[in-house]
């Protein structure tokens, strides 16, 4: 498959139904993308598909031939959303930020409090009890 | 290709298929990639009736100028399911198919009479929803078909559609309601009313319908509807409980205030 990986044209040799999230790990090495329930309830595998959040435990490689893929790698650690992240406490044990930062991403600048809540739904939290998520990301900037 | 062979199992946004792939609960190992056909994603009028692709996904729904203006029941659904990363994959034709009790544009579709178009190498068929599905998990497609689209002709009066479940989204539905009140004419008027997660399939309540349509008290109607439907009783409620939610859900569709 050929995709565009965080603005690198990629060219891989895998199984067009081996997970996306596996993909982006092992043949990829990009690591950053985590793995939580496997079953597309709790969001932590979510990366960005032509800009959209998906699950990456839920998306065959054959569906990123030819797409633009953005991972939290792709972000390369200067985004503003992940600096808020850390100075508002957006992220305890970190299993699920890079979810939460990427479905954030897709969100734009400055959203609304409502955007938020329907935009990260499907991402869990197992720490942070969700408004210093919610907080990181209104003060991002 | 899957003419030469039916067994291919269809795949669309995998939201369903690679939960169970993830699990090894899925038995079959060859897969047709429906995905790349664009062709299947347009939401578009024909004839009068709004035709929807089987790959339009809920974000389509959701977007779709078309489907707010004809159908807001069906957005309504769409917004509820799942969370964005969901609705960015899952596909209606998927819905569909999957043939979940607990779908939730299923009682969406049922209430709206909605037409299931199926295609095989040797044609077209048009299946209405009612006949569509046969039991639990089952339907009338035939190995070798395909869904390509839904069609659902013009809908007059107010459209509601509630779901209650555990949680906002994420949650598998405990009780889904989709319901058309046409207007109040000197004959009464037309309902249609469609339950998910109250019998093995999505259901219809033709004695609900024909209760409200007599112009019989609110009372009347829910306690036909309570004694019409047979709800499952499973691990996450009772059907008692079911029952009373539905009949509250009812109460709030006819007394009104909620739009589709
Ligand atoms: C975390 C999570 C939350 C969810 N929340 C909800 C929810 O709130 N409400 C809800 O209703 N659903 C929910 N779902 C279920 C799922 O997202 C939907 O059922 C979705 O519509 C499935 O569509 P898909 O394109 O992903 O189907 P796939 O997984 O690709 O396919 C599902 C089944 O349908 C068959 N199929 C798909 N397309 C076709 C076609 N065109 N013709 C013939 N057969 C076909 C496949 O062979 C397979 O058997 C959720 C799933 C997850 C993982
Ligand atoms: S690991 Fe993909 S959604 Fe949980
Ligand atoms: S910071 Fe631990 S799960 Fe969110």
């Amino acid at each position: 498959m050929r995709f565009t990986l965080n603005g690198k044209r990629a060219r891989l040799d895998v199984h067009p139904m081996k997970r996306l999230l596996d993909v982006l790990r092992e043949d990829c090495g990009f690591t950053g993308t985590k793995e939580g329930c496997g079953e597309g309830e709790c969001g932590a595998c979510t990366i960005l598909i032509e800009g959209m959040p998906v699950n990456s435990c839920l998306v065959p490689a054959a569906h990123a031939d030819g797409a633009r893929v953005t991972t939290i790698e792709g972000l390369d650690g200067r985004h503003p959303l992940q600096r808020a992240f850390v100075d508002h406490g957006g992220a305890q044990c970190g299993i699920c930020t890079p979810g939460m930062i990427m479905a954030a991403v897709a969100l734009g600048r400055k959203p609304t409090l409502e955007q938020i809540r329907v935009g990260l739904a499907g991402n869990l939290c197992r720490c942070t009890g969700y408004s210093a998520i919610y907080r990181s990301i209104r003060r991002a900037r | 290709m899957l003419r030469d062979e039916p067994t291919l199992t269809p795949l669309a946004g995998c939201t369903d298929l690679y939960v169970a792939l993830n699990f090894g609960t899925l038995k079959d190992t060859r897969f047709l990639d429906l995905w790349r056909l664009d062709r299947l994603r347009k939401i578009e009028l024909r004839g009068g009736a709004l035709s929807i692709g089987a790959l339009a996904t809920f974000t389509d729904l959701i977007r779709s100028t078309l489907v707010r203006k004809r159908l807001p029941m069906l957005a309504a659904a769409a917004r509820d399911v799942g969370g964005v990363q969901i609705q960015n994959r899952g596909t209606i034709g998927g819905n569909v198919a999957n043939a979940s009790p607990a779908g939730d544009t299923l009682p969406v579709l049922a209430a709206a009479d909605a037409v299931v178009v199926l295609q095989q190498a040797g044609g077209i068929r048009r299946v209405p929803f009612d006949g569509f599905y046969t039991g639990y998990r089952q339907t009338v497609r035939r190995p070798g078909e395909l869904i390509v689209g839904i069609e659902i002709p013009p809908v007059r009066g107010r459209q509601f559609f509630r779901k209650v479940g555990t949680r906002a989204a994420q949650a598998i539905s405990k009780i889904v309601m989709a319901g058309i009140l046409g207007p109040a004419t000197g004959s009464g008027r037309t309902a249609r009313i469609a339950l998910g997660s109250v019998a093995p399939t999505v259901v219809r309540v033709p004695r609900t319908e024909a209760a409200l349509a007599s112009g019989a008290s609110i009372e009347a109607v829910q306690r036909t509807l309570m004694e019409e439907i047979a709800p499952i009783d499973d691990l996450r409620s009772t059907a008692e409980y079911r029952r009373r939610v539905a009949a509250n859900l009812l109460a709030r569709f006819v007394c009104g205030a909620s739009r589709g």
